[in-house]
């Protein structure tokens, strides 16, 4: 096992290698080059000058790639355009916000498209399984800004069950421990530091959570319509077996297989996905401080992030593959 | 896309060229997916959806009162109220935070939509197939190099490359049509590539070798036009993404040019800061964008199923 996972790990680094290459090309073909991405339009000349001698634009391609990877090997992504911080550290204060989002929003996807996936094979042909189809299949074309915006009007604005932004009641002066803000309020005993917090994620998790949700509902029905005419199903049926028994320990099981792998395959939705829901909903994490990066060109930030998350989607890839012999035991890690 | 359909899967092309033979009965498998296509209503709907978004986009200069960027109701506008549906007479939808009408920026917008829904879908399906064909065409390292990369580019989120690719184009529409074109160039190579790979073995290959035909011929005349159902199939279902990528990437402001350009996404921009005084500002756009969208995917997802050979003995 443990070398079945070096290997996979050793395989991230050509395409690691190849992205870096690709993203050092990319800052390169910036309009007007790095240093006016630095400067702005407006910059003198001689300002523009001083700038590549600075950074060592002005040397050959080769290496400034060279410097440029040195960099990276040495866990230097770079200093945000913008803020003048860090681009590592300006990640780290953001991502526990964005990984709070995502985990309330796969809870939901999870939680409810299981179930309903379940359900709509459990019942084929039937009005279960019709109306959860038409709910993926409109889950799946709706845009994520659009559904945030009826999700703020309705639940926010209409009828304010849920406040409209942000991450927390800016009157609950709260002590921030871990910057994880629901995680904070337990840890504190803030207990109404923690549930506002809570009650600020509700409406951009339902958001963020809707196509992976849809995606999550289509492939169980799919994987448990194959599985429950099994033959070993039939067997289970047969021998008299409890319902719960057979659902549990022989349809489910058997299907979660795709549904585990589709999870994993989420991630770039997901970032997609919270780069729109944060904007809509002023929500101050890794997706609307790259919105803003997105806005003012800021690249060392969008350089960054974009290895970041190509190291992440290999990990979770791997992390799914090793889990399948979790399981599953007769699937073995190859 | 005619040029490039599949003969006959039964091998009877020949056969029904010449009208002294009788039809062996077997027919070709996109007569027949067109056949279960119109018995499905999942796909007639996806049609008049698409059928009707085609017309809006094409008669735009006729169908809507006004033109795209004009302000027409710029007198009736105050700070704290934007008139809504029939509120002023001549605006049935009422106006925008600019004073357009609401109406004519929806139907400019269904043009702007599908123009870069097309053309972005286009270059990609161009891109992907070159590459596809190349990687599934030749094999070897070919194929290997061009498979890294595509892995490469798979693994930045689709929405990001987009954007990093508009970014480095500068803002505008055009830069919006390529970024989402190029960053589905890896999708359509990956398709094809493997839907060669799985035709490779098949007799009618190894019947074009044993004739002696060039592998250049066999390539493109055998095995692309085997090949390519399912990436016309996801190119349909591409078509839905590319309009809700371009509306995502707009609504990020990337798409450039005068704020009171009529896109969908930029309207749900500039609809933000009003979502409390006048809601359908966000809705009618927002809704355009998932019809549409829902047009092309319940049209893929019908094709997909009728060229399904598992669905086809029926």
């Amino acid at each position: 096992m443990l070398r079945v996972i070096g290997k996979r790990l050793a395989l991230l680094v050509p395409t690691l290698l190849g992205l870096s290459i690709l993203l050092f090309l990319w800052v390169r073909s910036l309009p007007g080059g790095p240093a006016t991405a630095l400067l702005g339009d407006r910059a003198t000349p001689e300002a523009v000058e001083r700038i590549n001698e600075l950074y060592g634009f002005n040397r050959p391609l080769i290496e400034q790639y060279f410097i440029y990877m040195g960099k990276l090997l040495q866990g230097d992504f770079g200093t945000s355009l913008l803020t003048g911080r860090p681009v590592l550290e300006e990640f780290a204060t953001r991502f526990p916000a964005t990984l709070e989002l995502t985990i309330v929003a796969l809870i939901f996807a999870i939680g409810i498209g299981i179930p309903l996936g379940y359900l709509a094979a459990k019942h084929y042909g039937r009005w279960p399984d019709h109306g959860s189809v038409v709910l993926s299949l409109i889950g799946i074309t709706i845009p994520v800004f659009f559904l945030a915006f009826i999700l703020k009007w309705l639940f926010a604005i209409k009828i304010p069950i849920f406040p409209t932004d942000g991450r927390q009641n800016a009157r609950i002066n709260a002590t921030h421990v871990t910057d994880f803000y629901v995680l904070d309020g337990l840890l504190t005993r803030e207990w109404d530091a923690s549930w506002d917090a809570f009650m600020h994620l509700i409406l951009p998790g339902i958001a963020l959570g809707t196509i992976p949700l849809a995606i999550i509902v289509r492939i169980t029905r799919a994987s448990v319509l194959e599985v429950q005419n099994a033959d070993y199903v039939r067997t289970a049926k047969a021998k008299g077996l409890l319902e719960r028994t057979i659902r549990n320990r022989f349809i489910l099981r058997n299907a979660m297989l795709p549904v585990t792998t589709t999870i994993g395959l989420q991630l770039g939705l997901l970032i997609s996905g919270a780069v729109l829901t944060e904007t809509v909903f002023a929500f101050s994490g890794i997706g609307r401080f790259l919105r803003d990066a997105i806005f003012n060109l800021d690249y060392p930030v969008l350089q960054g992030f974009i290895i970041f998350i190509a190291i992440l989607y290999s990990l979770i890839n791997l992390i799914v593959d090793i889990s399948y012999s979790i399981i599953d035991p007769r699937v073995r890690v190859q | 896309m005619s040029t490039t359909l599949p003969p006959a899967s039964g091998g009877n092309d020949s056969a029904s060229k010449d009208p002294a033979l009788p039809d062996s009965g077997g027919t070709s498998l996109w007569k027949d997916a067109f056949y279960r296509l119109r018995r499905n209503p999942q796909a007639i709907a996806g049609a008049i959806i698409v059928v009707a978004f085609l017309l809006v986009a094409a008669l735009a200069p006729v169908l809507a009162p006004y033109g795209g960027e004009d302000l027409p109701g710029r007198t009736h506008i105050t700070p704290t109220h934007i008139p809504g549906p029939g509120e002023v007479p001549g605006f049935v939808l009422g106006l925008d935070r600019f004073g357009g009408d609401l109406l004519s920026k929806l139907i400019w917008g269904a043009q702007s939509s599908l123009l870069i829904g097309v053309v972005s879908t286009a270059l990609g399906l161009a891109g992907g197939m070159l590459l596809g064909v190349l990687a599934g065409g030749f094999g070897g390292w070919v194929d290997n190099v061009i498979m890294r990369l595509v892995d490469i580019l798979l693994s930045v989120p689709n929405l990001l490359l987009a954007v990093s690719i508009a970014a480095a184009l500068g803002q505008g529409a055009y830069a919006i049509m390529i970024a989402i074109g190029v960053s589905q160039v890896p999708i359509f190579a990956r398709l094809l590539r493997s839907s060669m790979i799985s035709q490779r073995g098949a007799d009618y290959i190894l019947a074009a070798q044993t004739l002696g035909l060039s592998r250049g011929t066999i390539t493109m005349s055998h095995l692309l036009p085997n090949s390519v159902g399912p990436v016309i199939v996801q190119a349909t279902l591409t078509l839905a993404t590319a309009v809700i990528d371009a509306a995502a990437l707009s609504f990020l402001g990337l798409g450039g040019g005068r704020p009171q350009t009529a896109e969908w996404g930029r309207m749900l921009t500039y609809a933000q800061d009003e979502l409390g005084i006048a809601p359908q500002l966000a809705f009618l756009p927002g809704l355009c964008i998932a019809i549409t969208a829902l047009g092309f995917t319940l049209l893929g997802e019908s094709l997909r199923e009728a060229l399904d050979p598992k669905s086809r003995q029926k």
